[in-house]
């Protein structure tokens, strides 16, 4: 194995594309060191991104969204104010992710690219409509969230192509977004179930809304049906209940040892209640 | 294979040394700086036995290539003393004999001391939620707490 750590994109896609054999990219590295010592994956080359100009850089937009560069801690993402103040579902659900010591190292581009179905932050960041911006000799796209992941370990990315930043959008007025997970227990565990809902209101109704769960697919889940049943209202408890079930419907969970196929599903719809119900007191509070 | 050479900083000191692109910052201090007070205990990140400061933050070295620590600062365990005058962590530590076995410490102490820095004035679930990274065997983590809440009005009071 080798070890690079190029101080430009264009190095480090150069770098990628005239590779021999595999390449991992190095941001928090907390899910590729695991990898790299259990023998899971046996790399060929380490691209080391973190020395790159903007890959630990936070920014706010003119337009009032952000961009967070690949490597980014959850630390420093949880010392943002405004950020915590537009997105509290994103922060929290970075926050969830491990411990201190995993929060002074991992980034969401990291936790999106392990491509972990039961990954805390990505729900959540999908579920506030966030793309991610991927650089390549091609020159930069964006992409949504949703098309990164295409399985457990899995992702679209192809040889080249580095995911640089994830861009939040605006946070339109009176929205707020949350995140729930179930672990049996407080931290230091992984997702049994995740919920990430984002919601804006007219005059207390709900006037639009996105629903995302996460550890009960190979991907994440956006539960359209579960939108419809909510937008409209005023989140009263038959909205509740059909959330729950359009929620529940939706799931396509595995048996293990973290949960039966039916305690994930039966939890996939108390989570988004619970869910739902923390972003809408959030966002009548701003409005 | 190619070894890498580094140049870093540990407790204030300058290093340089000549590393496997696939050792970890634990290796390296352990086995090649002579630094074994920072211990090893799962070596996947999940106990933080081995957590040490990286530019301020506390971090897993098992979780970190040796190779990243060019122009870095690095803090451990054996920073923490000047000279023969303890921490104030070290101190309370002894006091409240927060410790059994002694091989989860190293790591609880530079993880308090992170926290200590950021938030001098924790709560105990403060404190709780900080260290909830690093395990103790013994499952003494009463006495740890209690050191820590008490190290906390020390360095309050200086």
């Amino acid at each position: 194995m080798e070890y690079v750590s190029p101080t430009t994109l264009e190095d480090a896609i150069q770098l990628a594309e005239e590779a021999n054999g595999s390449v991992r990219y190095l941001a928090g590295g907390t899910d590729v060191l695991v990898q790299l010592r259990s023998g899971m994956y046996k790399p060929d080359l380490v691209i080391d991104l973190k020395r790159i100009d903007g890959m630990l850089d936070v920014t706010r937009m003119e337009s009032g969204g952000w961009k967070l560069g690949a490597a980014v801690p959850g630390i420093t993402i949880g010392e943002i104010e405004q950020l915590r103040k537009d997105w509290p579902g994103i922060v929290e659900a970075t926050e969830l992710i491990g411990s201190t010591q995993i929060q002074g190292r991992a980034s969401l581009v990291g936790n999106l690219c392990n491509a972990s179905p039961a990954a805390d932050s990505v729900p959540a960041i999908a579920a506030a409509g966030a793309t991610v911006t991927i650089a390549s000799s091609n020159g930069s796209r964006e992409a949504s969230v949703a098309e990164i992941v295409t399985g457990p370990g899995k992702t679209s990315l192809n040889k080249g192509e580095i995911v640089v930043a994830i861009n939040l959008p605006p946070r339109v007025s009176s929205g707020a977004d949350a995140y729930l997970r179930f672990i049996p227990r407080t931290e230091m565990d992984i997702a049994v179930v995740g919920c990430a809902i984002n919601l804006t209101l007219d005059d207390n109704i709900i006037a639009d809304a996105a629903v995302v769960l996460g550890a009960v697919a190979p991907t994440i889940v956006k539960v359209s049906a579960a939108t419809d049943q909510i937008r409209g209202t005023e989140l009263d408890d038959k909205a509740l209940e059909n959330l729950s079930a359009a929620c529940r419907a939706a799931c396509k969970p595995i048996n293990d040892k973290r949960g039966t196929v039916e305690f994930r599903t039966d939890v996939a719809g108390v989570l988004a209640k619970r869910t739902a119900k923390i972003a809408y007191q959030r966002a009548r509070l701003i409005e | 294979m190619t070894m890498i050479h580094v140049k870093t900083t540990v407790n204030g000191d300058p290093h340089e040394f000549l590393c496997d692109p696939r050792e970890t910052m634990l290796d390296v201090l352990r086995d090649r700086l002579s630094l074994t007070g920072t211990k090893e205990g799962c070596g996947t990140g999940d106990c933080g036995s081995c957590s040490i400061i990286l530019d301020g933050n506390v971090i897993c070295s098992c979780l970190m290539l040796a190779s990243e620590a060019e122009d870095k600062k690095i803090e451990t365990v054996e920073g923490m003393a000047d000279g023969e005058e303890l921490h104030p962590l070290q101190e309370k530590f002894l006091q409240h004999a927060a410790l059994q076995c002694g091989v989860c410490t190293p790591g609880i102490l530079v993880a308090a001391k992170v926290l200590l820095a950021r938030n001098p004035d924790p709560t105990e679930s403060e404190i709780r939620y900080w260290l909830a990274g690093n395990l103790c065997r013994c499952t003494g983590y009463d006495k740890i707490v209690r050191a820590v809440m008490d190290a906390a009005a020390v360095l309050r009071s200086v």
